[in-house]
Protein backbone atom coordinates (compact mmCIF):
# COMPACT_ATOMS: atom_id res chain seq x y z
CA UNK A 1 0.00 0.00 0.00
CA UNK A 2 1.30 3.43 -1.05
CA UNK A 3 2.21 5.21 1.69
CA UNK A 4 0.09 7.83 2.38
CA UNK A 5 2.10 10.79 2.51
CA UNK A 6 3.36 10.47 -0.82
CA UNK A 7 -0.01 10.41 -2.05
CA UNK A 8 -0.25 13.23 -0.59
CA UNK A 9 2.23 14.87 -1.76
CA UNK A 10 1.52 13.55 -5.44
CA UNK A 11 -1.45 14.91 -5.11
CA UNK A 12 -0.46 18.49 -4.10
CA UNK A 13 2.08 18.53 -7.08
CA UNK A 14 -0.44 17.80 -9.72
CA UNK A 15 -2.63 20.73 -8.19
CA UNK A 16 -0.35 22.91 -8.74
CA UNK A 17 0.67 21.38 -12.56
CA UNK A 18 -3.10 22.46 -13.25
CA UNK A 19 -3.00 25.55 -11.69
CA UNK A 20 -0.54 26.36 -14.22
CA UNK A 21 -1.69 25.14 -17.27
CA UNK A 22 -4.88 27.00 -16.13
CA UNK A 23 -3.06 29.86 -16.25
CA UNK A 24 -1.32 29.16 -19.38
CA UNK A 25 -4.23 28.28 -20.85
CA UNK A 26 -5.96 31.59 -19.85
CA UNK A 27 -3.44 33.65 -21.02
CA UNK A 28 -3.60 31.74 -24.21
CA UNK A 29 -7.15 32.32 -24.85
CA UNK A 30 -6.48 36.00 -24.21
CA UNK A 31 -3.50 36.67 -26.92
CA UNK A 32 -5.66 34.62 -29.25
CA UNK A 33 -8.29 37.36 -29.58
CA UNK A 34 -5.60 40.03 -29.92
CA UNK A 35 -3.84 37.71 -32.56
CA UNK A 36 -7.38 37.26 -34.21
CA UNK A 37 -8.18 40.51 -34.33
CA UNK A 38 -4.75 41.96 -35.85
CA UNK A 39 -4.83 38.81 -38.40
CA UNK A 40 -8.66 40.35 -39.57
CA UNK A 41 -7.41 43.82 -39.35
CA UNK A 42 -4.58 42.41 -42.23
CA UNK A 43 -7.09 40.83 -44.32
CA UNK A 44 -8.36 43.73 -46.55
CA UNK A 45 -4.84 44.95 -47.39
CA UNK A 46 -3.72 41.72 -48.31
CA UNK A 47 -6.80 40.78 -50.13
CA UNK A 48 -6.76 44.53 -52.53
CA UNK A 49 -3.21 43.69 -52.61
CA UNK A 50 -3.90 40.22 -54.57
CA UNK A 51 -6.82 41.69 -56.40
CA UNK A 52 -4.41 43.98 -57.82
CA UNK A 53 -1.54 42.20 -58.77
CA UNK A 54 -3.63 39.40 -59.95
CA UNK A 55 -4.74 41.76 -62.31
CA UNK A 56 -1.24 43.45 -63.19
CA UNK A 57 -0.03 39.52 -63.63
CA UNK A 58 -2.59 38.98 -65.95
CA UNK A 59 -1.88 41.49 -68.46
CA UNK A 60 2.00 41.27 -67.84
CA UNK A 61 2.87 37.71 -67.17
CA UNK A 62 2.88 36.33 -70.53
CA UNK A 63 5.60 39.26 -72.19
CA UNK A 64 8.77 38.25 -72.08
CA UNK A 65 9.41 41.40 -69.97
CA UNK A 66 7.81 40.34 -66.91
CA UNK A 67 10.44 40.17 -63.89
CA UNK A 68 11.77 37.48 -62.34
CA UNK A 69 10.07 37.49 -58.79
CA UNK A 70 6.60 37.06 -61.42
CA UNK A 71 8.53 34.79 -64.28
CA UNK A 72 10.93 32.78 -62.28
CA UNK A 73 14.20 32.30 -63.01
CA UNK A 74 13.36 29.96 -65.69
CA UNK A 75 14.96 27.08 -63.29
CA UNK A 76 13.73 25.17 -60.47
CA UNK A 77 17.32 23.81 -59.37
CA UNK A 78 17.56 25.56 -55.96
CA UNK A 79 14.62 25.77 -53.57
CA UNK A 80 14.31 27.93 -50.37
CA UNK A 81 12.20 26.46 -47.45
CA UNK A 82 10.95 28.97 -45.46
CA UNK A 83 9.94 27.78 -42.41
CA UNK A 84 7.65 29.98 -39.53
CA UNK A 85 7.12 28.74 -36.24
CA UNK A 86 6.54 29.97 -32.64
CA UNK A 87 9.19 30.65 -30.66
CA UNK A 88 7.84 28.46 -27.06
CA UNK A 89 6.53 24.88 -27.08
CA UNK A 90 4.06 23.84 -25.32
CA UNK A 91 1.49 24.44 -27.91
CA UNK A 92 0.58 20.66 -28.59
CA UNK A 93 1.45 19.36 -32.41
CA UNK A 94 2.00 23.31 -33.96
CA UNK A 95 5.62 23.50 -34.88
CA UNK A 96 5.40 19.32 -35.11
CA UNK A 97 2.68 19.91 -37.80
CA UNK A 98 4.63 22.45 -39.32
CA UNK A 99 7.60 20.92 -39.90
CA UNK A 100 6.27 18.05 -40.54
CA UNK A 101 4.95 19.09 -44.11
CA UNK A 102 8.44 21.09 -44.46
CA UNK A 103 10.27 18.17 -43.92
CA UNK A 104 8.45 15.75 -46.06
CA UNK A 105 8.96 19.01 -48.77
CA UNK A 106 12.39 18.98 -48.19
CA UNK A 107 12.76 15.05 -48.43
CA UNK A 108 10.96 14.68 -51.56
CA UNK A 109 12.93 17.71 -53.46
CA UNK A 110 16.42 16.13 -52.14
CA UNK A 111 15.35 13.44 -53.39
CA UNK A 112 14.74 14.62 -56.98
CA UNK A 113 18.38 15.66 -56.49
CA UNK A 114 17.52 19.33 -56.19
CA UNK A 115 19.57 21.90 -53.62
CA UNK A 116 17.46 22.78 -50.90
CA UNK A 117 18.43 26.11 -48.36
CA UNK A 118 16.28 26.66 -45.17
CA UNK A 119 15.21 30.04 -43.50
CA UNK A 120 13.88 29.74 -40.28
CA UNK A 121 11.40 31.81 -38.27
CA UNK A 122 11.10 30.95 -34.67
CA UNK A 123 13.40 28.65 -32.72
CA UNK A 124 10.91 25.79 -32.34
CA UNK A 125 11.17 25.00 -36.16
CA UNK A 126 14.63 25.47 -36.54
CA UNK A 127 15.39 23.20 -32.93
CA UNK A 128 13.62 20.15 -34.94
CA UNK A 129 14.90 20.52 -37.98
CA UNK A 130 18.48 20.70 -36.71
CA UNK A 131 18.73 17.09 -36.41
CA UNK A 132 18.48 16.33 -40.26
CA UNK A 133 19.27 19.73 -42.30
CA UNK A 134 21.82 21.90 -40.20
CA UNK A 135 23.81 22.05 -42.60
CA UNK A 136 20.97 23.69 -45.11
CA UNK A 137 20.00 26.81 -42.97
CA UNK A 138 21.08 29.65 -44.68
CA UNK A 139 19.33 32.30 -42.39
CA UNK A 140 17.62 32.47 -38.43
CA UNK A 141 15.40 34.84 -37.48
CA UNK A 142 14.43 35.50 -33.78
CA UNK A 143 11.27 36.53 -33.06
CA UNK A 144 11.54 36.13 -29.35
CA UNK A 145 12.33 39.92 -28.84
CA UNK A 146 8.99 40.72 -30.73
CA UNK A 147 5.81 41.50 -28.85
CA UNK A 148 3.54 42.11 -31.21
CA UNK A 149 4.02 40.93 -35.15
CA UNK A 150 4.18 44.31 -37.43
CA UNK A 151 4.60 44.62 -40.61
CA UNK A 152 8.28 46.10 -40.51
CA UNK A 153 9.03 42.36 -39.07
CA UNK A 154 7.70 40.82 -42.33
CA UNK A 155 9.53 43.50 -44.41
CA UNK A 156 13.00 42.69 -42.74
CA UNK A 157 12.10 39.02 -43.40
CA UNK A 158 10.94 39.69 -47.14
CA UNK A 159 13.77 42.11 -47.74
CA UNK A 160 16.54 39.56 -46.78
CA UNK A 161 14.58 36.73 -48.95
CA UNK A 162 14.28 39.47 -52.03
CA UNK A 163 18.22 39.91 -51.78
CA UNK A 164 18.91 36.67 -52.02
CA UNK A 165 16.68 36.07 -54.79
CA UNK A 166 18.61 39.09 -56.12
CA UNK A 167 22.11 37.63 -55.63
CA UNK A 168 20.63 34.43 -57.44
CA UNK A 169 20.88 32.13 -54.33
CA UNK A 170 17.25 30.13 -55.11
CA UNK A 171 14.98 30.06 -57.80
CA UNK A 172 11.84 29.12 -56.01
CA UNK A 173 10.84 29.86 -52.56
CA UNK A 174 7.89 28.00 -50.61
CA UNK A 175 6.91 28.92 -47.40
CA UNK A 176 5.51 27.03 -44.33
CA UNK A 177 3.07 28.25 -41.44
CA UNK A 178 -0.38 26.79 -39.85
CA UNK A 179 -3.53 28.77 -41.04
CA UNK A 180 -5.93 29.62 -38.25
CA UNK A 181 -9.11 27.59 -38.62
CA UNK A 182 -10.52 27.50 -35.20
CA UNK A 183 -9.22 27.01 -31.50
CA UNK A 184 -9.13 23.29 -32.05
CA UNK A 185 -7.80 23.35 -36.13
CA UNK A 186 -5.01 24.71 -37.62
CA UNK A 187 -4.05 24.03 -40.89
CA UNK A 188 -0.28 23.30 -42.09
CA UNK A 189 0.23 25.31 -45.65
CA UNK A 190 2.59 25.07 -47.86
CA UNK A 191 2.65 28.55 -50.26
CA UNK A 192 5.23 29.25 -52.90
CA UNK A 193 6.29 33.47 -52.87
CA UNK A 194 8.53 33.23 -55.18
CA UNK A 195 7.81 33.22 -58.43
CA UNK A 196 4.52 34.88 -56.85
CA UNK A 197 1.44 32.64 -58.14
CA UNK A 198 -2.25 33.94 -58.69
CA UNK A 199 -5.23 32.47 -58.16
CA UNK A 200 -6.70 34.95 -60.88
CA UNK A 201 -9.86 35.89 -60.90
CA UNK A 202 -10.82 37.91 -63.83
CA UNK A 203 -11.04 41.83 -63.01
CA UNK A 204 -12.65 43.43 -66.13
CA UNK A 205 -12.02 46.92 -65.34
CA UNK A 206 -9.38 48.53 -67.55
CA UNK A 207 -7.24 50.76 -65.67
CA UNK A 208 -5.08 53.52 -66.69
CA UNK A 209 -1.18 52.79 -65.24
CA UNK A 210 0.81 55.54 -63.98
CA UNK A 211 3.69 54.90 -64.63
CA UNK A 212 3.50 51.91 -66.62
CA UNK A 213 2.48 48.33 -66.00
CA UNK A 214 5.61 47.02 -66.07
CA UNK A 215 6.81 49.63 -63.06
CA UNK A 216 4.29 49.33 -60.72
CA UNK A 217 4.20 45.46 -61.05
CA UNK A 218 8.44 45.63 -60.17
CA UNK A 219 7.08 47.94 -57.23
CA UNK A 220 4.54 45.94 -56.32
CA UNK A 221 5.90 42.19 -56.45
CA UNK A 222 8.69 42.66 -53.73
CA UNK A 223 5.55 44.46 -51.38
CA UNK A 224 3.27 41.51 -52.09
CA UNK A 225 6.28 39.21 -50.63
CA UNK A 226 6.45 41.20 -47.42
CA UNK A 227 2.62 41.07 -47.22
CA UNK A 228 2.40 37.53 -47.86
CA UNK A 229 4.91 37.00 -45.20
CA UNK A 230 2.96 39.10 -42.58
CA UNK A 231 -0.38 37.89 -43.37
CA UNK A 232 1.09 34.11 -43.10
CA UNK A 233 3.15 36.03 -39.52
CA UNK A 234 -0.28 36.60 -38.51
CA UNK A 235 -2.47 33.21 -38.66
CA UNK A 236 0.52 31.65 -37.31
CA UNK A 237 0.28 33.84 -34.35
CA UNK A 238 -3.15 33.08 -33.75
CA UNK A 239 -2.57 29.21 -34.38
CA UNK A 240 0.34 29.23 -31.82
CA UNK A 241 -2.31 30.69 -29.32
CA UNK A 242 -5.26 28.37 -30.38
CA UNK A 243 -3.29 25.08 -30.15
CA UNK A 244 -1.98 26.26 -27.31
CA UNK A 245 -5.35 26.97 -26.04
CA UNK A 246 -6.42 23.58 -26.55
CA UNK A 247 -3.49 22.03 -25.46
CA UNK A 248 -3.46 23.79 -22.07
CA UNK A 249 -7.12 23.20 -21.72
CA UNK A 250 -6.60 19.26 -22.07
CA UNK A 251 -3.49 19.17 -19.55
CA UNK A 252 -5.63 20.74 -17.36
CA UNK A 253 -8.51 18.32 -17.55
CA UNK A 254 -6.35 15.75 -17.63
CA UNK A 255 -5.04 16.95 -14.07
CA UNK A 256 -7.99 17.08 -12.54
CA UNK A 257 -8.65 13.81 -13.89
CA UNK A 258 -5.50 12.60 -12.00
CA UNK A 259 -6.06 14.09 -8.67
CA UNK A 260 -9.79 12.97 -8.72
CA UNK A 261 -8.17 9.25 -8.92
CA UNK A 262 -5.41 9.78 -6.63
CA UNK A 263 -8.09 11.25 -3.89
CA UNK A 264 -9.80 8.47 -4.25
CA UNK A 265 -6.60 6.30 -4.15
CA UNK A 266 -5.86 8.33 -0.73
CA UNK A 267 -8.98 7.92 1.16
CA UNK A 268 -9.23 4.28 0.51
CA UNK A 269 -5.57 3.52 1.70
CA UNK A 270 -6.66 6.25 5.04
CA UNK A 271 -9.53 4.51 5.22
CA UNK A 272 -7.47 0.81 5.48
CA UNK A 273 -5.40 2.70 8.17
CA UNK A 274 -8.03 3.37 10.46
CA UNK A 275 -9.33 0.11 10.13
CA UNK A 276 -6.09 -1.53 10.90
CA UNK A 277 -5.68 0.27 13.59
CA UNK A 278 -9.25 -0.20 14.91
CA UNK A 279 -8.37 -4.14 14.54
CA UNK A 280 -5.25 -3.91 16.45
CA UNK A 281 -6.97 -1.84 19.21
CA UNK A 282 -9.76 -4.66 19.63
CA UNK A 283 -7.89 -7.65 19.22
CA UNK A 284 -6.01 -5.87 21.91
CA UNK A 285 -8.81 -5.36 24.48
CA UNK A 286 -10.12 -8.82 23.54
CA UNK A 287 -6.46 -10.35 24.38
CA UNK A 288 -7.23 -9.40 28.36
CA UNK B 1 -25.25 59.27 -60.67
CA UNK B 2 -23.00 59.09 -57.81
CA UNK B 3 -21.84 62.03 -55.90
CA UNK B 4 -19.37 60.62 -54.06
CA UNK B 5 -17.19 57.54 -53.91
CA UNK B 6 -16.29 55.36 -51.18
CA UNK B 7 -13.09 56.12 -49.67
CA UNK B 8 -10.38 53.48 -48.55
CA UNK B 9 -7.19 53.79 -46.97
CA UNK B 10 -5.62 50.78 -45.88
CA UNK B 11 -2.37 49.98 -44.94
CA UNK B 12 -0.95 46.51 -43.52
CA UNK B 13 -1.93 46.26 -39.98
CA UNK B 14 -5.65 47.80 -40.29
CA UNK B 15 -8.00 49.85 -41.98
CA UNK B 16 -7.77 53.46 -40.65
CA UNK B 17 -10.49 54.93 -42.69
CA UNK B 18 -13.75 54.01 -44.53
CA UNK B 19 -15.88 57.36 -46.05
CA UNK B 20 -17.71 58.70 -48.44
CA UNK B 21 -15.60 61.32 -49.94
CA UNK B 22 -16.23 63.47 -52.73
CA UNK B 23 -12.75 64.28 -53.49
CA UNK B 24 -9.23 62.88 -52.51
CA UNK B 25 -6.02 64.39 -53.21
CA UNK B 26 -3.27 61.67 -53.75
CA UNK B 27 0.71 62.06 -53.92
CA UNK B 28 0.92 59.54 -57.35
CA UNK B 29 3.96 58.81 -58.11
CA UNK B 30 3.97 61.26 -61.32
CA UNK B 31 2.42 63.89 -59.76
CA UNK B 32 -0.36 64.62 -57.47
CA UNK B 33 -3.77 63.49 -58.46
CA UNK B 34 -7.49 64.59 -57.25
CA UNK B 35 -9.96 61.33 -57.81
CA UNK B 36 -13.25 62.40 -57.57
CA UNK B 37 -16.58 60.70 -58.80
CA UNK B 38 -16.47 58.78 -61.85
CA UNK B 39 -13.47 59.30 -62.31
CA UNK B 40 -11.25 57.19 -64.86
CA UNK B 41 -9.97 53.40 -63.39
CA UNK B 42 -6.56 54.10 -62.56
CA UNK B 43 -4.01 52.55 -60.85
CA UNK B 44 -1.17 54.74 -59.54
CA UNK B 45 2.23 54.02 -57.11
CA UNK B 46 2.29 57.01 -54.29
CA UNK B 47 5.39 58.89 -53.08
CA UNK B 48 5.73 59.77 -49.65
CA UNK B 49 3.13 62.61 -48.97
CA UNK B 50 0.26 64.12 -47.92
CA UNK B 51 -3.33 62.42 -48.92
CA UNK B 52 -6.23 64.96 -48.22
CA UNK B 53 -10.08 63.56 -48.03
CA UNK B 54 -13.12 65.49 -48.37
CA UNK B 55 -16.19 64.25 -47.12
CA UNK B 56 -19.23 65.58 -45.86
CA UNK B 57 -17.91 65.88 -42.42
CA UNK B 58 -14.73 67.60 -43.33
CA UNK B 59 -10.88 67.27 -44.75
CA UNK B 60 -8.75 64.93 -43.21
CA UNK B 61 -5.53 64.47 -43.85
CA UNK B 62 -2.86 61.33 -43.72
CA UNK B 63 0.76 61.16 -44.62
CA UNK B 64 0.84 58.21 -46.40
CA UNK B 65 4.95 56.45 -47.43
CA UNK B 66 4.68 53.91 -50.42
CA UNK B 67 1.91 52.33 -51.61
CA UNK B 68 -0.37 52.43 -54.57
CA UNK B 69 -3.67 53.96 -55.03
CA UNK B 70 -6.85 52.10 -57.07
CA UNK B 71 -9.44 54.84 -58.23
CA UNK B 72 -12.60 53.39 -60.00
CA UNK B 73 -16.18 55.24 -60.77
CA UNK B 74 -17.34 54.87 -57.08
CA UNK B 75 -14.18 53.76 -55.32
CA UNK B 76 -10.82 54.55 -54.10
CA UNK B 77 -8.59 52.49 -52.24
CA UNK B 78 -4.99 53.38 -51.23
CA UNK B 79 -2.83 50.64 -49.94
CA UNK B 80 -0.20 52.63 -47.88
CA UNK B 81 3.06 50.77 -46.22
CA UNK B 82 2.31 53.28 -43.86
CA UNK B 83 -0.14 55.53 -43.19
CA UNK B 84 -0.91 57.87 -40.20
CA UNK B 85 -3.57 61.22 -39.59
CA UNK B 86 -1.55 64.47 -40.43
CA UNK B 87 -2.38 65.49 -36.69
CA UNK B 88 -0.87 62.33 -35.10
CA UNK B 89 2.33 62.49 -37.50
CA UNK B 90 4.66 64.46 -35.04
CA UNK B 91 7.82 65.71 -35.72
CA UNK B 92 9.21 62.38 -34.18
CA UNK B 93 7.65 59.71 -36.51
CA UNK B 94 8.46 62.24 -39.43
CA UNK B 95 12.60 62.10 -38.09
CA UNK B 96 12.26 58.60 -38.26
CA UNK B 97 11.10 58.01 -41.03
CA UNK B 98 13.52 60.33 -42.62
CA UNK B 99 16.66 58.76 -40.90
CA UNK B 100 15.77 55.27 -42.39
CA UNK B 101 15.57 56.91 -46.03
CA UNK B 102 18.50 58.43 -45.39
CA UNK B 103 20.63 55.17 -44.25
CA UNK B 104 18.78 53.86 -47.17
CA UNK B 105 20.47 56.12 -49.37
CA UNK B 106 23.58 56.02 -47.82
CA UNK B 107 24.08 52.16 -48.88
CA UNK B 108 22.09 52.93 -52.41
CA UNK B 109 23.89 52.90 -55.54
CA UNK B 110 22.23 53.29 -59.30
CA UNK B 111 18.35 53.21 -59.59
CA UNK B 112 18.12 52.54 -55.75
CA UNK B 113 19.87 55.42 -54.73
CA UNK B 114 17.49 57.42 -56.63
CA UNK B 115 14.40 56.14 -55.32
CA UNK B 116 16.18 56.84 -51.72
CA UNK B 117 17.12 60.15 -52.63
CA UNK B 118 13.18 60.96 -53.81
CA UNK B 119 12.19 59.63 -50.87
CA UNK B 120 14.60 62.22 -48.62
CA UNK B 121 13.39 65.06 -50.33
CA UNK B 122 10.02 64.27 -49.82
CA UNK B 123 10.21 63.79 -46.67
CA UNK B 124 12.03 66.39 -45.87
CA UNK B 125 9.62 68.45 -48.00
CA UNK B 126 6.45 67.33 -45.53
CA UNK B 127 8.72 67.70 -42.53
CA UNK B 128 9.26 71.53 -43.86
CA UNK B 129 5.41 72.06 -44.12
CA UNK B 130 4.27 69.99 -40.63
Amino acid sequence: MANLKDLKNRIESVKSTRKITKAMQMVAAAKLRRAQEAAEMARPYAERMAAVMGGLAQSVGDSDSAPKLLAGTGSDQTHLIVVLSSERGLAGGFNSSIVKLARARIEKLLAAGKTVKILTVGKKGREQLRRDHSDRFVKHFDMSDVKRVGYVNAREIAQDILSRFGDGEFDVATMYFNTFQNVVTQIPTETQIIPAVFEGEADTTVYDYEPGEGEILADLLPRGVATQLFTALLENGASEQGARMSAMDNATRNAGEMIDKLTIVYNRSRQAVITNELIEIISGAEAL
Amino acid sequence: MADSLQFELVSPERLLASVAATAVRIPGAEGDLTAMPLHAPTITTLRPGILSVDSAEGTEEFVVTGGFAEITAETCSVLAESAVKRADATAEFLEGALEQARAAQDGAEGAAADVANKLVADLEAINATA
